[in-house]
């Protein structure tokens, strides 16, 4: 067992690390996200050139195959960074993509101009991803999908979305799920851009008599579902990644406040329910640590079984860890934290939104419950 | 990263499997998995026999008996150990003097005292808390004056943990009162057989007699009892803080503990279906195993390939999250046994007689054992002591 990053990945993530100073501040990001798109083309540039993009996409579709390990690297820096750009967006689809073979598009997306987003929510079924209405109905040899999906992140400024549709069964079936590539420039729909509370962006993206090509299929008609959570799982284990570094730099900011901060004449820090305080997020961050290294190690090697435990239990860590990090984190700032001004609200934001993103912690915790390990003893 | 085990640890963990297998006496394990009350006897037993396959003290150096495994090693042994139900071995000696011994002794102390610890030929017992001495341990009170050869020691220990079948006590003593509170204590090795020294059972919640006071009345201790210097004994005894403590998270016990705990949930029924599968009891029984999950990567991340080998206030987070799991746990358990978890049969459970009157033996000591688990997080440093630690020397506050 070794938990030590290799040197190459050290580096990685100190070039990602000068990145963000140099070129993403707090005051940069800001510019960005009250922008009219709410991403910048160089910011997202900037990640391709890292080599951030081609770690997620295979060699033989131009990428540099990177593990879910260095994948989390990069997610922990964008979380420390908060930055706003459509980078998850983009590697949860190629994720789909990959899985589903569609390397002609993953070869687009690895030269470093095509962004894509993930199409998998609906008004109604709150964090079932596998509870779909919007349908895909066979003509030839194309598709012809109708329905709404929401909340899709990042969906206007993508070029390209995953998009998953029901070609059979009722509407929280497993079975009858259909995944496809939907470049954005095809006719027949409509997409309604808006902010989140995080300072990125998502859409609602409306379908209407929608015609793709068969050969946009990722995977087997009807069999989509297998692709989707894993697929969705990878998204997991690195959402949380960003949390962990977003927790990290919300404790270093509050810890700095701590030893800054003076009232009755002495640091806010010296206060004894404020130590004791502080000491609980930073067990609360090591321990959604651990869990997330374990998560992402083996999201992409684990049995589905055991993914789906791993996984899960860590998004129910991280949930509860950033829960309080976050919301004592503006406690201890006082009203400072209460602040738009400040970073520690931009991270107690993201970290809520995370929350939000591919499952809560309740519906995490039940899926835990539900594996069978839960009841074999 | 790599976050599978070696070949040559999986190697190690089979050894140790095959050991317990064929070394462990099935009386000893049946009595730690009912929880029942391990007597001096049991404890020397299991001790002479790990002792004389040489792993009664994996943390020595080799030259004095050590094992010489890896951090690794010995976390995958602490898991089997409570995997197998293997009782206590007489651990004050081994784990909490010996340490101070190796590190501040005299090479005559170490080879009069170590190989009769090691051989459980002395049974010892820590002299730290006083009345007035808990969290705040360097206040403690008990004076050593010295006269001639000898120390005259007057005053009062408390909490003393077996302290009705020990040989020897080693002490915190005040022997001066010039400086700062933390520099006039010394460490002293007493004999309990000396004349002046008496013992009064403490009886805990679960009525059981585990701890004591220790009275010391002019009782005459040799001068070659001091280990180190006069006046230094609180760095003696902050040393151990840095010391083998990754065991302190309790791992392979709670992991055990928790497939104790569904075992009896499944085996109960709410609802017509199992009350582990009840959604609030599960929700709760979640939490605890995902955060036992957590904390065996944490504390897995201490012991791996390029961790540091000292581990230091780090040791703090792994008692506070460890000991909260366990009783945490242990909370569960009382819970899932419903309103037969009431009956209290300190007969049954102090071995004086072969069944409890309620006729429940697996539910008998869950109420005992909730009750006693209360102490985990209230000894070795209490937990607000730890988030001390953790406040002072992680976050610099």
């Amino acid at each position: 067992m070794d938990f030590r990053l290799s040197e190459e990945q050290q580096q990685f993530s100190e070039s990602l690390q000068r990145w963000i100073e140099r070129d993403y501040s707090f005051e940069a990001r800001k510019k960005i996200i009250y922008s009219d798109t709410g991403i910048s083309d160089q910011g997202f540039n900037a990640l391709g050139e890292l080599g951030a993009i081609a770690l997620a996409i295979p060699e033989e579709a131009g990428g540099l195959g990177g593990s879910s390990e260095d994948l989390m690297i990069v997610m922990k820096e964008l979380g420390r960074g908060l930055v706003v750009e459509p980078y998850f967006a983009t590697i949860l689809a190629c994720e789909f993509l990959r899985r589903g073979g569609l390397n002609a598009v993953l070869q687009d997306v690895s030269t470093g101009t095509m962004k894509l987003a993930c199409a998998l929510n609906e008004k109604d079924a709150g964090h079932e991803l596998f509870n779909i209405s919007t349908s895909a109905k066979k003509e030839g040899d194309a598709y012809v999908i109708n329905g709404t999906k929401c909340a899709v992140i990042h969906g206007a400024q993508a070029n390209g979305w995953v998009v998953s549709t029901r070609t059979s069964g009722g509407t929280r079936d497993e079975d009858g799920i259909t995944l496809f590539h939907v470049p954005a420039s095809l006719e027949g729909s409509k997409v309604s851009d808006y902010r989140t509370f995080d300072g990125q962006r998502a859409a609602n993206i409306e379908f209407q008599n929608l015609r793709v090509p068969a050969s946009s299929m990722i995977g087997a008609e009807g069999q989509g579902w297998e692709i989707l959570e894993a697929a969705t799982d990878f998204g997991v284990a690195l959402l949380c990644a960003e949390a962990v570094g977003a927790m990290e730099a919300a404790n270093a900011q509050t810890l700095e406040y701590l030893k800054t901060r003076k009232q009755f004449g002495v640091p806010i820090g010296t206060f004894q329910v404020l130590q004791h305080r502080m000491a609980d997020m930073f067990i609360h961050a090591e321990q959604a640590k651990s869990i997330t290294v374990l998560a992402a190690v083996k999201v992409g090697s684990a049995p589905a079984e055991e993914r789906r435990k791993l996984v899960s239990a860590a998004k129910v860590r991280v949930g509860k860890a950033l829960q309080f990090v976050g919301q004592q984190a503006i406690q201890m700032h006082g009203g400072m934290g209460m602040t738009n001004e400040m970073p520690i609200s931009h991270y107690f934001k993201r970290l809520t939104a995370i929350e939000m993103t591919l499952g809560n912690t309740d519906f995490h915790r039940s899926r835990f419950i539900r594996q069978p390990d839960f009841m074999a003893v | 990263m790599d976050l599978e085990y070696k070949e040559e640890d999986l190697k190690f963990r089979d050894e140790v499997r095959q050991f317990f297998k064929e070394h462990l006496p099935s009386e000893l394990s049946e009595k730690v998995k009912r929880r029942r009350h391990i007597q001096r006897e049991d404890a020397v037993r299991w001790h002479k026999i790990l002792a004389n396959k040489g792993w009664i003290a994996p943390g020595w150096p080799v030259k004095y008996g050590g094992t010489g495994w890896s951090s690794m090693q010995r976390h995958i042994w602490a898991e089997e150990y409570a995997k197998a139900y293997a009782p206590p071995t007489l651990s004050f000696g081994l784990n909490l003097l010996a340490p101070v011994l190796l590190g501040f002794a005299s090479e005559e102390q170490k080879q009069h005292y170590l190989p009769r610890i090691y051989n459980a030929e002395d049974w010892w017992c820590q002299g730290y808390s006083e009345p007035g001495a808990g969290s705040d341990l360097a206040s403690l009170n008990t004076r050593a004056v010295r006269e001639g050869d000898h120390y005259i020691v007057n005053g009062q220990k408390t909490w003393t943990t077996l302290g009705q079948h020990a040989d020897w006590i080693f002490c915190l003593v005040r022997t001066s009162t010039e400086g700062t509170k933390q520099t006039g204590i010394s460490f002293l090795l007493i004999d309990m057989k000396t004349p002046g020294i008496t013992v009064r059972p403490i009886i805990t919640m679960d009525e059981t007699h585990e701890v004591n006071e220790v009275f010391f009345d002019n009782v005459k201790v040799p001068v070659a009892n001091l280990v180190g210097e006069e006046n230094k004994g609180w760095t003696y005894a902050k040393y151990l803080l840095g010391h083998e403590r990754t065991g302190i998270a309790a791992i392979g016990n709670s992991k055990r503990e928790l497939k104790v705990l569904k075992r009896l949930a499944l085996s109960k029924q709410v609802n017509g279906a199992p009350l582990l599968q009840e959604p609030q009891f599960a929700a709760r029984v979640a939490d605890i195993e995902i955060e036992l999950m957590a904390l065996e990567m944490t504390a897995l991340s201490l012991v791996a390939d390029g961790a540091s080998s000292k581990i230091g206030p780090e040791a703090s987070m792994l008692k506070v999250k460890g000991t909260e799991i366990s009783q945490g746990i242990s909370e569960l358990l009382l819970e899932a046994s419903g309103p037969s978890g009431l009956a209290f049969d300190p007969d049954y459970l102090h071995n004086r007689k072969s069944a409890p009157d309620s006729g429940e033996d697996a539910l008998a000591a869950l109420a005992p054992h909730y009750f006693n688990l209360r102490k985990i997080t209230i000894f070795g440093g209490s937990n607000e002591v730890q988030r001390n630690v953790i406040s002072k020397m992680i976050l610099g506050l």
